[in-house]
């Protein structure tokens, strides 16, 4: 069945975490019959287990739906699923380059929330047609009316054409597609061209190797095609390509205006890089579309295997997770104090969780995971500028010339009761108040200049508790500046452990030191002899706490001869001793490494 | 023949201890089928033909059974099994449940040792433990308990207890000894999982003593009794010369003991067996003519030699390493050398040409041991 290009409409989803994009999603392909109901695994776009728990998707997927509209006719709908978090907002820009329209759902209890504002921003951006779905319209709290009144006052957009619908009970959902046939135009771009299409994601399958998603901008593509990757100009030769239903199913050819995958013998998903094009190699086009970017690594934490036998365990995890994960970046590193292991870098802290949870879950390791740091430019007084992303390679403080770190414009949308709480929370995390718009009686967005390494210092836990979870958080790398930082060291029993170092602002040094260590003196155990804990900038002990020996571990009793009892609790004695981390003659649990994190 | 020790099990008391995660129940409408089924054990037995030693009847409270329920027991026991001459017969008792006549009954039928809980001196204390007795009460059991002839008692003290301060513990000490029983168990408070103190310490509402002070009671303990007279023989446990536990001391020197009724637990020719916990399964289990037993475990010789080693160390006078040699054909240092290396150099542990024993420090610390020895 071939559907002309007037036909075709490519659009995609925005929304806020747990708006109902999945569910709506859901609803879209039931209607088309593009799976049956009771096939229907619950949420088919989010495909991880982990990204169905945490209500969120990670990667973008496109599906292609026929849809038999109103006018009589059939149309193909290609709905592109894009991630919904900060981490990822070079990915959703892509997403949103491969469409010419975006739902944009909004929950009608909730109203817009600060990742949607952003990410409205950015379709508009791109020129997309925008059609306002207001969502959960059956829930008693519904209030679509002023959630329509927000929609037109803050983003300027008309709701006159806005849809209501409950994804959950199934209302609208028919309204939803006229909407998408009647407002959002077809795709431009003539066959006639040479080739363009735009990689908006890929994944590793392990027989077909690394698969692109593709919006075919000008000309074909097709099997035996060889084609180049306009940023690397590598080529490849094309051996399948095909739709996604949402199974992957070969077809003879995408053309431009179309969505679907391209499959070419490729070993690695870094040569099929998020925005870049693909052209005919034979006859290239002029430019590339416009948009790439190389995905960067902002936030690194060191990565160790619990037990050092998983080492190599560890090193084929992060390769598998990679084949997938382009923006994920590893290489080997060495800490005195937790042995052989990996930095890591990472998008931002979502994805590091969710990288960590992965490995830990999929692949069964039990991993140490140090403290997340920044890259911190470093001009030393020689000259030279290094870019550090690992607090044991600081240098020492009198070759140091100055300092920087890097900034973020950060948003934050929230109800007007709790802006006190949180101008107190940026002033603290050293933010600097840029603006606050009212965007109705009842909600503001506080813009921030922030310090990226005090966000990935639990500062969204702390928005959430202060808020009561109805704060919303954007932001966005805006650059380096000077700032007055030191390298904090924590000596165990009078031995510097590297991987417990972390950088901090020379005015919350000492506090932070302060807690740190009686935060450990918590988790470290009672041991023969007494255990000084001690807080150090530059050799200088700025704080201190003492492990007192341990004076008792006796069993008064042996219960009417019952040795198994015993036996069992010393064994328990025995394990729990083995998970500790050796350093010197002082047994630390693992929690000790991510203790920074657990202070205020 | 090898001979072996007996233990039997009351799992009724007339209320629980605060402290308390022994098997034991406030359940009288069990006890007739309980202890016919007890009965059926023994016969379930009787085939064994190795002389028993040491008899202990423990709970629970025994002495929460009648005298006839007493005497109908002892007499099963005393038919079914070859008990030595001269052999060791305690009865743990409660003061609140002793009378005269028990007593009485008690002394006719073989019992030489009784074991009386007292756990501590002050009657403040004895309520927040939720005992159901006071000191004179147990004064006049102890009294009743000398005029029945009994010339073998220990008494059960407890320190380290919520709201008890080491004076406190101190004159405890004084008030028993006083006595001059033959025997004194001195167990260190131990906080269990399904007691009430583990529930009020859960909720903050359990003052406990320090580590220090704690130590400084059982430190004071040694001091005192040893300085009475009175022989310190284990971790917990003192006696003056003569009277010390034969019964325990064969679970410490490795040696056999049957464990009979509810959750008792055996230790026979190498394997390790318990029977069910609960009173109902465990009669159940008798009256379709099974045996009770809930698991049994088989050591390898790697874990016989870890149980040696940890239960030998519980004695002062420590393990003897001729008879390590000559129960598993090897010289200890050549199986624990490097741990008995490490554990004398941190001062745990000393050893001279026959024992190896823990030092006043390992008493302190002794799982710290203990868990060098596991597999």
């Amino acid at each position: 069945m071939s559907i002309p290009r007037e036909r075709i409409r490519n659009f995609c989803i925005i929304a806020h975490i747990d708006h109902g994009k999945s569910t709506l999603a859901d609803r879209l392909l039931e209607y088309t019959d593009t799976i049956p109901a009771r096939e229907m695994e619950a949420q088919v776009l989010d495909k991880m287990e982990l990204e169905r728990e945490r209500g969120i998707t990670i990667k973008a997927q496109a599906v292609r739906m026929i849809y038999h509209a109103d006018d009589g006719q059939d149309y193909l709908l290609n709905l592109i699923d894009t991630p919904g978090h900060v981490d990822f907002t070079y990915e959703v820009s892509r997403s949103l380059a491969a469409c010419e329209g975006a739902l944009l759902v909004v929950d009608a209890t909730q109203g817009i929330e600060a990742q949607t504002l952003a990410n409205t921003y950015l379709a508009l951006e791109h020129n997309l047609e925008i059609v306002p779905v207001i969502n959960k319209i059956d829930l008693p709290s519904a209030d679509p009316e002023e959630t329509k009144r927000e929609i037109e006052e803050i983003i300027g957009l008309s709701t006159k054409d806005a849809v209501l619908t409950s994804a959950k009970e199934g209302i609208g959902v028919k309204d939803v597609l006229e909407a998408v046939v009647r407002l959002i135009p077809p795709p431009k771009g003539s066959i006639d061209e040479p080739l363009r299409a735009l990689i908006f994601d890929s994944f590793y399958d392990s027989y077909k190797g690394a698969v692109a998603f593709v919006r075919v901008m000008e000309g074909e593509i097709y099997p035996k095609k060889v084609i180049k990757m306009m940023s690397t100009g590598k080529t490849f030769e094309v051996t399948e390509v095909g739709v996604f239903k949402p199974d992957m199913v070969a077809i003879d050819s995408l053309k431009a205006g179309e969505v679907g995958y391209v499959v070419a013998s490729i070993k690695n998903v870094t040569d099929t890089r998020v925005g870049d094009t693909i052209t005919d190699a034979e006859r290239p086009a002029e430019k590339p579309l416009p948009g790439y970017k190389k995905a960067v690594p902002v936030v690194f934490c060191g990565m160790y295997p619990a037990e050092g036998e998983d080492y190599e365990n560890l090193k084929d995890a992060l390769g598998k997770l990679q084949l997938n994960d382009a923006s994920l970046f590893f290489e080997p590193e060495t800490s005195a104090a937790l042995g052989f292991g990996f930095r890591c870098g990472f998008l931002g802290l979502l994805h590091m969780d969710v990288v960590c949870e992965r490995l830990e879950r999929e692949y069964d390791l039990n991993l140490i995971t140090t403290a997340p740091s920044v890259i911190y430019r470093v001009t030393k007084t020689n000259g030279d500028i290094i870019d550090v992303d690992n607090p044991t390679n600081f240098p020492h403080p009198t070759e140091i010339e100055h300092i920087e770190e890097p900034y973020v414009d950060a948003s934050i949308m929230l109800p007007t009761e709790y802006v006190g709480a949180v101008m107190e929370l940026c002033q603290d995390k050293r933010g600097t108040f840029k603006d606050m718009q009212y965007i109705n009686q009842k909600r503001v967005i506080l813009k921030y200049d922030m310090p990226l390494s005090e966000i990935i210092y639990d500062f969204f836990d702390q928005l959430k508790s202060r808020t009561r979870g109805y704060a919303s958080l954007d932001y966005e790398i805006s650059g380096y500046k000077k700032s007055d930082l030191v390298k904090l060291d924590i000596l165990i029993n009078g031995e510097a452990v590297d991987a417990l170092s972390f950088i901090v602002h020379k005015s919350k040094a000492a506090s932070r030191g302060r807690q740190m260590v009686e935060k450990l003196k918590e988790v470290i155990p009672r041991h023969l002899f007494e255990i000084p804990i001690q807080a150090a900038i530059g050799g200088k002990i700025i704080a201190r706490e003492t492990v007192s020996a341990m004076r008792k571990n006796v069993l008064a009793k042996c219960y009417g001869g019952d040795v198994t009892r015993k036996k069992k609790l010393l064994e328990k004695q025995k394990q729990g001793k083995k998970r500790m981390r050796q350093l010197g003659s002082v047994e630390v649990p693992q929690e000790a490494f991510m203790a920074v994190l657990k202070i205020e | 023949m090898k001979e072996i020790s007996l233990y039997i099990h009351i799992p009724f008391c007339a209320k629980k201890c605060y402290y308390c995660d022994f098997n034991s129940y406030v359940a009288p409408e069990l006890v007739p089928s309980y202890l016919e089924a007890l009965k059926k054990e023994i016969l379930l037995y009787r085939h064994i033909k190795q002389p028993i030693k040491t008899i202990y009847i423990g709970g629970g409270t025994p002495t929460v059974l009648t005298e006839k329920d007493l005497e109908a027991l002892i007499d099963c026991v005393a038919r079914h099994f070859h008990i030595k001459s001269g052999a060791e017969f305690t009865v743990e008792a409660n003061p609140g449940t002793l009378t005269r006549r028990k007593l009485l009954a008690l002394k006719t039928l073989g019992v030489n040792r009784l074991s009386l809980g007292l756990q501590a001196h002050q009657d403040r204390l004895l309520k927040a433990l939720g005992r159901i007795h006071s000191a004179i009460e147990f004064e006049e059991c102890l009294k009743k308990s000398r005029e029945a002839g009994f010339d073998n008692i220990n008494v059960d003290v407890i320190f380290g207890l919520p709201g008890q301060t080491v004076s406190d513990f101190i004159e405890t000490l004084e008030y028993i000894t006083a006595f001059l029983p033959e025997h004194i168990s001195c167990y260190s408070l131990t906080i269990e999982k399904g007691t009430k103190f583990y529930e009020m310490r859960e909720k903050g509402l359990l003052q406990l003593p320090s580590d220090e002070e704690e130590r400084e009671m059982y430190h004071k303990a040694v001091e005192y009794l040893t300085h009475r007279g009175f022989i310190h023989y284990e971790i917990s446990n003192f006696a003056v010369p003569g009277r010390m536990c034969r019964h325990n001391i064969s679970c410490w020197k490795y040696e056999d003991y049957l464990g009979l009724g509810a959750g008792a637990h055996s230790f026979m020719q190498g394997r390790r067996f318990y029977n069910h916990p609960s009173p109902l399964d465990y009669i159940r289990s008798i009256s379709q003519n099974m045996l009770p037993v809930e698991n049994m475990e088989y050591l390898d010789i790697m874990e016989q030699r870890a149980e040696f080693c940890f239960l030998g160390l519980r004695l002062i006078e420590g393990l003897d390493k001729q008879d390590f040699k000559r129960r598993f054909g090897k010289d200890i240092h050549e199986v624990y050398g490097a741990a008995i290396q490490k554990l004398s150099s941190t001062g745990l542990v000393e050893e001279d040409g026959e024992r190896i024993k823990l030092t006043p420090k390992g008493l302190d610390l002794a799982n710290e041991v203990f868990v060098e020895f596991l597999p």
